[in-house]
C-alpha cells in the first residue's frame, strides 16, 4: 500500500513537474511585461507556443548530423528525470534515492553537452559561439553549485535530496551565515545556469550577446518544442530546489497522508508565485552583462559557496 | 546559550567577513565608500547584539560609536574629500579579481586554523568572534596591500579597525575608557590622514601613492 | 583456472618476452603485424581473465621466487588482490591495444620499430605489477621505461618526437633514481630488498617522510603529476596511437600501483600531514592538466594532458584516503581508496578508448590538429559514436563510468569534517572546490574536441574525404565504449570487485555493492547517499523514448532538409565556423590571463590597407619557465666549465684520479 502510495507520489510529480513548468514561465512573462506596464501575453502562452511548434515541420540543416536530431530528446530526457528527483510538495518521492544532489547536477550537465554540441553540429558561427560561450559560463557554474552542495551536505550530512530538505525544515538547522551565502549564491548559479537577465536575455535575438539561444538557433518544430520545454523545466528544477533548500516549510514528510500532501501543494503553488515575482522584479530591475562581466559574477557565486563551506567550521556541530 | 541568541551572533559576525570581501572587489570609490559604512553597520549591530545577550551596556556605547563614526561621519566626509579632490571619477584598478578573491579566502581559511585551534576551550561565540575578527582584520590589511589610491588605503584601514572592535567584544568588551581613547585615536588618525591626503594632492596632482614612491626615488 | 594465477602471470609475461624475440627475427613479413598482435591479445586476455578470476575469488595472496637476479636476493613475485587489480587493469588495455592494432598496425611505415617493444612494453608493466623485491621492480620499472621510450621514437624522423624521447628519457632516469633511493631508505642498513621485509619492519619517521617524498616524486613523475609532468603531453602523443593508449591509459596506472604498494603496504602508519602532500599536488594537476588540455590543439596533446587531470583526480581520491588512514578512520580510507582505484580503471577504458579514436581519426585524414578537422561524424559515423561515449564519459556525466568515481570521490571528500586536524579539514573541501572545477572544465574541454574534430563542416580537404576505420579498430573502440558504459551503469559488482584489492592494503572494504537492493550502490548508509546508475540509465531511455513515441504520435513527422540559417548569415566558407581555438577563448580569458599568462594581440591594418588583421595568443607555461629553464642553463653552465676536462694531458688526468683516491681515503679515515 505504502509503496503504491509513493508510486503515485512520484508519477504524481513527473507529470506535474512537465505539466507547471511552461506554466512557471508564462507567468514570469506576464509579470515581466505587466512591470513594465505591457500588457503581455496571457499566462497559457508557453502551451501555445509549444503546440504551435509541434504542429510544425522540422526543419533540419542539410549538413546536420544525426546526434542533431537525437539530441532535442536527450535533453528533454535528461532534464525531466534531474526535474522529478527534486522534491517539489513532498519528499516521499520513491526513486529519490537513485540519484542524490550531485547526481541531479551532473544530470543537467549531461544535457548541457548534448546541448552544446548540438550547437556545434551545424557548423555555423553562432552555435560556436553559444556553444563556447556555455561552456566557460558551466565551467564556473558547476563548481559553484558543487560547493553549495557542500555547504548543504556537510551539515545535513548527505547528499540526499530528501534528506537535504528533512533536515532543513527540522529546528536543528538556525541561522548560519554559512547557509546565506549559499542560498544568495544558489539563486546566483540558478539565474546563469537558466540564461536570466543578467547573464543571458531568453527573449533575444540576433545579437552577438547570446548565448542559449545561439545555441538552438538551427532548431525548429518539433525539436526546438522539446528544447523549450526542457528550458522550462530547468528553471522550475531550479525554482523547486531553492525553495525546497531553504523554503521548506509545508512541504510534506515522506509517509504522510493526503492532507498533507495537499497542504504541501498548495504551499508549493505558493512558494513558486513568491519566486516568480521575485524572479519577473530581479529581471526587470537588472541589465544584462556584457559576456566578459559573467565570470564576476559566478566568480562571486563560487566564492560564496567556498566561503560558506569554510565557515561552516567555525559554527557549532562541525 | 540559546540557539537563536548564539545563531544571530553568528550570522551578524559572519556577514561582516562577507563585507569585507565585498570591499575587496569594489572599483569605484563611491562604491567602496558605501560597502564600508555597510561594513559598519554590520559591525555596530553585531556588538549591539552582543550587548543585549551578554548584558553589557557599555557594548552598546561602542556600537553607537561605531555607527556614529564609522557608518555616518566618516564615510560623509570622504565622501565630500573624495569631491573636493575631484577624483570621484576615477575608476581603481584592484588588480585581478579572481587572485585577490582567492588569497581572501586562503586568509579567511588560514584564520579559521589559526583561532579555530589556539581558543580550543573557550566560549564558542567568542572563539567564532576571534576568528572572525582575525579574518576581517587579515582582509583589511590585503584591502590595503592591494589598493593603490590613498582614499580606498584609508578605507582598507578603517575597516581593519573594525575586525579589532569585533575582536574586543568577543573578550566581552574593552574597559570603556579604552573603547573611547580607541574610537578617538581613530578620529585623530582619520583627520591626520586627511590632511595627508591634501597634501600628497597639493604636491603631485594626485593620490595615487605611487607616486609618493616616484617622488622617494624608488621608482623610475 | 585454479590452483596458481601467479604462475600463469609469470608464463604469460615469459611468453610475451618470446613474443618479442619473435617479432624481433620475423618482423619483416607482413603476416607479422596481425600475428604478433593477435598473439598479443590472446595473452592479455588470458592474463585478465585470470586476474580477475583470482580477484573475485578472492585467492589468498601467492609468493613465487626464482633463482635469477642478485645472488643473494632471487628475484621475488607476490600475486596478491592489489596485484591482481592492476595485472586486471594493465591486461585489459593491453588487450584492447592489442586487437586494434591488428588493424591499425598495418598502416604502420617501420612495423619493426614496434613490433618487438610493444610485446616487451606489455610484459615489463606486468612484471613492475608482480615485483616483490626492490631489485626486480626497479629493473622491470627501467625495462618499462625503455621499452616505451623506444615507442616514444619510432618515428623518430618526425619533427620534435626525439626532443620528446629525450626529455621522456631524462624525466624517467630522474623517477627511476628518486624510486632507487626510496628503496635504499627503505630497505635499512641491513639491505633488506625483499618487499616482506620492508613490510614487517616500519622505518623510522624521518626515514618515512623522505621516503614519501621521494616515491612521490617517482612515481608522480611517470605518472605525470604537476609540476613533474612535462614530458607527458610530448612523449604520449609521439607514439603510435595505440602506444598512447597503453602509455597514458595503463604505464600512469602503473606508477599509481607503485604509489600504493609503497605508501599504504610498505611505509607503515602514515603522518597525517601525508595526507597533505598528496591532496595538493593531486588538485594542482587536475586543474593545471585540464586547463592546458583547452588552450591546446593538437588533439593527441590534448587527451594527454587530460590524462594529467584525471591523474590528479586519482591521487587525490589517495591523499584523502592516506589522511583517513593516519586518523584510524578504516572506513572512510576504504571509501577513497576505492574511488581512487575505480577511476583507475575508468581511466584506463576511456583514455584508450580515446586514443584509439584519435588514431582513427589520424590514419584517415593525416591530420593531428583540430584546426584541420571536422564534420567527421558523418565519413566515421562508428568511430564517432564511440568517441562521443569516451568523451562523456571522462566528463564524468552519468550514467557513464567516471562519474561514479568521482560522485564516490566527492562522497569522501564530505567525510573530511571527521578529521580532527583544522589544516586537513579546510583543505579538503578546498581541493574538493578545485575538482569540481577541474570535473567542469573537462566537460567544456571534451565538448570542444569532438565538437570541433566531429561535428560541424570539415576544415580541410583531407578531413573531408576521411574514411571510416577498419574493422578491429572499430570493435576495439565499441567494446571499450560498452566496457564504459556498463561500469556506469552497474558500478555495484564493480566496486566489489575492487573490494579485495583495498582489503589487502587499506585493512577493509566496502559494504558489499552486489546485494543493495535494486543495484544501487550505497557507500556508507542510505540516509546519507546512494546512486544508481541503472535506474538513472533506465529512467533517461525511458522518457527518450517516452518523448519520441509522443512526438511522433501526435506531432508533425515531417522534416525538410534545407540549407543551414544561421541567422540568416550566409557563410559557405567552412573556415567562418567556430575554430578550437576561438571556442577555448572566453576560458583563455577567463582562467589562463593569470595561470598561463595568456595574452592577446591585435595586429589591425591601418585604415585603407587591405592587409589582414592578425590576432596573436601567447601563452607561457609557467611551469616550464620557473622550473625547468633554469635547471637546464644550470646543467648547460655547468658542462661548459667541465669542457675544460675533455683536453687534459695524461699527467693530469693520472693526477686527477690519484686525487680522487686520497680524498676516498681520508674521508673513509674521518668517518670511522
Amino acid at each position: 500500500m505504502a509503496l503504491i502510495a509513493d508510486l503515485a507520489v512520484q508519477g504524481l510529480q513527473m507529470v506535474l513537474v512537465v505539466g507547471a513548468a511552461p506554466l512557471l514561465t508564462g507567468t514570469v512573462r506576464k509579470l515581466k511585461a505587466r512591470l513594465l506596464r505591457r500588457r503581455g501575453p496571457s499566462i497559457i502562452q508557453p502551451y501555445r507556443d509549444l503546440l504551435r511548434l509541434l504542429r510544425k515541420d522540422a526543419v533540419v540543416a542539410e549538413n546536420a548530423s544525426w546526434l542533431f536530431r537525437v539530441s532535442p530528446y536527450l535533453i528533454f530526457a535528461a532534464t525531466w528525470v534531474a526535474a522529478a528527483l527534486v522534491p517539489t510538495f513532498g519528499t516521499g518521492l520513491l526513486f529519490s534515492w537513485s540519484a542524490d544532489l550531485i547526481a541531479i547536477v551532473a544530470l543537467l550537465g549531461s544535457a548541457r553537452f548534448v546541448v552544446t554540441l548540438a550547437g556545434m553540429d551545424v557548423g555555423t558561427s553562432f552555435g560556436g559561439i553559444g556553444s563556447s560561450r556555455e561552456v566557460m559560463i558551466a565551467s564556473l557554474a558547476e563548481p559553484a553549485m558543487i560547493m553549495i552542495i557542500f555547504s548543504l551536505a556537510l551539515l545535513a550530512r548527505s547528499t540526499q535530496l530528501s534528506t537535504i530538505a528533512a533536515f532543513m525544515s527540522s529546528p536543528a538547522v538556525g541561522l548560519r551565515v554559512s547557509l546565506a551565502m549559499a542560498s544568495v549564491a544558489l539563486v546566483m548559479v540558478g539565474i546563469a545556469e537558466n540564461g536570466r537577465i543578467p547573464i543571458d536575455n531568453p527573449a533575444t535575438h540576433l545579437e552577438l550577446t547570446m548565448v542559449h539561444e545561439a545555441m538552438v538557433l538551427e532548431y525548429s518544430g518539433r525539436h526546438l518544442a522539446l528544447i523549450e520545454l526542457a528550458g522550462a523545466l530547468k528553471l522550475l528544477l531550479y525554482v523547486s530546489l531553492i525553495v525546497c533548500l531553504f523554503m521548506p516549510w509545508g512541504i510534506a514528510p515522506a509517509g504522510t497522508g493526503w492532507q498533507t500532501h495537499l497542504l504541501g501543494a498548495a504551499a508549493y503553488l505558493g512558494k513558486l508565485t513568491v519566486a516568480c515575482v521575485a524572479l519577473a522584479l530581479f529581471e526587470t530591475m537588472v541589465a544584462k552583462m556584457r559576456v566578459f562581466r559573467v565570470p564576476n559574477f559566478l566568480g562571486a557565486a563560487l566564492m560564496l559557496g567556498l566561503l560558506g563551506t569554510l565557515l561552516l567550521f567555525v559554527s557549532r556541530g562541525l | 546559550m540559546h540557539g537563536l541568541n548564539f545563531d544571530v551572533a553568528h550570522l551578524l559576525a559572519g556577514s561582516l567577513v562577507l563585507v569585507s570581501f565585498m570591499m575587496l572587489y569594489q572599483d569605484r570609490l563611491y562604491a567602496l565608500l558605501n560597502v564600508f559604512a555597510l561594513h559598519a553597520v554590520v559591525l555596530s549591530a553585531s556588538v549591539a547584539w552582543q550587548a543585549y545577550i551578554h548584558d553589557a551596556p557599555h557594548l552598546y556605547i561602542t556600537a553607537a560609536i561605531a555607527l556614529l563614526f564609522k557608518a555616518i561621519v566618516i564615510p560623509i566626509a570622504l565622501h565630500r574629500m573624495i569631491v573636493r579632490l575631484g577624483i570621484h571619477r576615477e575608476i581603481e584598478a584592484v588588480g585581478s579579481i579572481g587572485p585577490t578573491m582567492l588569497a581572501g579566502i586562503g586568509l579567511v581559511g588560514l584564520s579559521m586554523a589559526v583561532m579555530l585551534r589556539v581558543t580550543a576551550d573557550s566560549d564558542l561565540l567568542a572563539r567564532e568572534d576571534l576568528a572572525f575578527a582575525l579574518a576581517v582584520l587579515l582582509l583589511g590589511l590585503l584591502i590595503m596591500v592591494t589598493r593603490r589610491n590613498a582614499v580606498s588605503q584609508v578605507v582598507g584601514f578603517m575597516s581593519l579597525e573594525n575586525g579589532l572592535v569585533l575582536a574586543a567584544t568577543g573578550a566581552r568588551g574593552m574597559p570603556l575608557v579604552v573603547e573611547i581613547s580607541v574610537a578617538f585615536s581613530v578620529l585623530i588618525a582619520f583627520i591626520v590622514i586627511g590632511i595627508f591626503l591634501f597634501r600628497i594632492r597639493e604636491r603631485f596632482d594626485t593620490v595615487d601613492v605611487q607616486a609618493l614612491d616616484r617622488f622617494r626615488g624608488e621608482r623610475r | 583456472m585454479t590452483g596458481a594465477p601467479a604462475t600463469v602471470s609469470l608464463l604469460g609475461m615469459a611468453a610475451f618476452f618470446a613474443l618479442s624475440i619473435f617479432a624481433l627475427a620475423g618482423g619483416r613479413r607482413r603476416l607479422a603485424t596481425p600475428l604478433v598482435y593477435g598473439a598479443a591479445l590472446a595473452l592479455s586476455a588470458m592474463l585478465h581473465v585470470n586476474a580477475v578470476v583470482a580477484l573475485v575469488a578472492a585467492a589468498p595472496a601467492e609468493t613465487l621466487s626464482l633463482p635469477m637476479g642478485l645472488p643473494w636476493i632471487g628475484v621475488h613475485f607476490r600475486f596478491d588482490a592489489l596485484a591482481a587489480f592492476f595485472v586486471a587493469v594493465v591486461n585489459l588495455g593491453g588487450a584492447a591495444a592489442s586487437l586494434y592494432a591488428i588493424g591499425y598496425g598495418r598502416s604502420e611505415t617501420w612495423p619493426m620499430r614496434v613490433l618487438p617493444l610493444f610485446p616487451a612494453f606489455l610484459a615489463s608493466m606486468n612484471l613492475v605489477v608482480l615485483a616483490d623485491d626492490a631489485f626486480t621492480f626497479l629493473v622491470a620499472w627501467e625495462c618499462m621505461s625503455l621499452a616505451s621510450w623506444g615507442l616514444v621514437v619510432a618515428h623518430h624522423r618526425t619533427p620534435d618526437n626525439l626532443r620528446a624521447g629525450y626529455v621522456y628519457i631524462l624525466m624517467a632516469s630522474f623517477g627511476t633514481f628518486a624510486l632507487l633511493l626510496a628503496f635504499g631508505l627503505l630497505a635499512g642498513p641491513f639491505g633488506n630488498y625483499a618487499f616482506d621485509a620492508m613490510r614487517v619492519n616500519h622505518p623510522a619517521p624521518l626515514i618515512a617522510n623522505l621516503a614519501l617524498a621521494l616515491v612521490l616524486i617517482g612515481t608522480g613523475s611517470k605518472a605525470g603529476l604537476v609540476p613533474l609532468h612535462v614530458w607527458l603531453p610530448l612523449a604520449h602523443p609521439a607514439a603510435p596511437s595505440h602506444v598512447s593508449a597503453l602509455m597514458s591509459g595503463v604505464m600512469t596506472k602503473v606508477a599509481i600501483y607503485a604509489f600504493v604498494r609503497v605508501v599504504f603496504d610498505l611505509l607503515g602508519p602514515p603522518a597525517w600531514w601525508w595526507g597533505i602532500v598528496v591532496i595538493l599536488p593531486g588538485a594542482a594537476s587536475a586543474v593545471i592538466g585540464i586547463l592546458s588540455a583547452l588552450l591546446e590543439q593538437d588533439l593527441k596533446r590534448v587527451l594527454a594532458y587530460s590524462t594529467i587531470e584525471n591523474v590528479g583526480f586519482i591521487f587525490v581520491g589517495l591523499g584523502l584516503a592516506l589522511a583517513f588512514r593516519s586518523n584510524g578512520l578504516v572506513a572512510m580510507s576504504v571509501l577513497a581508496l576505492t574511488a581512487a582505484l575505480f577511476h583507475v580503471l575508468n581511466h584506463a577504458l576511456l583514455k584508450s578508448l580515446l586514443f584509439f579514436g584519435s588514431g582513427a581519426v589520424l590514419t584517415s585524414t593525416g591530420i593531428r590538429s583540430l584546426e584541420g578537422l571536422g564534420g567527421l561524424i558523418h565519413r566515421m559515423p562508428v568511430t564517432a559514436v564511440a568517441v562521443l561515449a569516451g568523451c562523456m564519459g571522462i566528463s564524468a556525466l552519468p550514467p557513464f563510468n567516471a562519474f561514479v568515481s568521482e560522485w564516490l570521490t566527492f562522497q569522501a571528500i564530505l567525510l573530511s569534517p571527521a578529521l580532527p586536524q583544522w589544516g586537513l579539514k579546510l583543505i579538503v573541501p578546498a581541493a574538493g572546490a578545485l575538482l569540481a572545477l577541474a570535473v567542469a572544465l573537462a566537460a567544456a574541454c571534451f565538448v570542444r574536441i569532438f565538437g570541433i574534430a566531429f561535428l560541424g563542416r570539415p576544415r580541410s580537404d583531407a578531413g573531408a574525404q576521411a574514411q571510416e576505420t577498419d574493422g578491429f579498430s572499430r570493435m576495439a573502440m565499441i567494446l571499450l565504449a560498452a566496457l564504459c558504459l556498463g561500469a556506469g551503469i552497474l558500478p555495484g559488482f564493480v566496486i566489489d570487485g575492487i573490494g579485495p584489492a583495498v582489503q589487502a592494503v587499506a585493512g577493509g572494504q566496502m559494504p558489499h555493492q552486489a546485494q543493495v537492493a535494486w543495484l544501487s550502490i550505497v557507500p556508507i548508509a542510505q540516509s546519507r547517499s546512494s546512486y544508481n546508475g541503472l535506474l538513472v540509465f533506465f529512467f533517461i531511455a525511458a522518457s527518450a523514448l517516452m518523448s519520441v513515441a509522443l512526438i511522433h504520435l501526435l506531432a508533425s513527422r515531417n522534416t525538410r532538409r534545407v540549407p543551414a540559417w544561421d541567422c540568416g548569415f550566409v557563410d559557405p566558407n567552412p573556415a567562418l565556423q567556430y575554430t578550437a581555438v576561438s571556442f577555448a577563448q572566453p576560458i583563455r580569458r577567463v582562467f589562463a590571463t593569470t595561470l598561463f599568462m595568456a595574452r592577446e594581440q591585435i595586429a589591425m591594418p591601418p585604415p585603407g590597407d587591405a592587409a589582414p588583421a592578425r590576432l596573436r595568443v601567447r601563452l607561457r607555461d609557467l611551469i616550464w619557465d620557473t622550473f625547468y629553464v633554469p635547471i637546464g642553463s644550470a646543467v648547460g653552465i655547468a658542462s661548459e666549465r667541465l669542457n675544460v676536462l675533455q683536453f687534459l694531458t695524461i699527467r693530469r688526468y693520472l693526477s686527477l684520479v690519484f686525487l680522487a683516491l686520497i680524498i676516498l681515503l681520508a674521508v673513509l679515515a674521518i668517518w670511522r
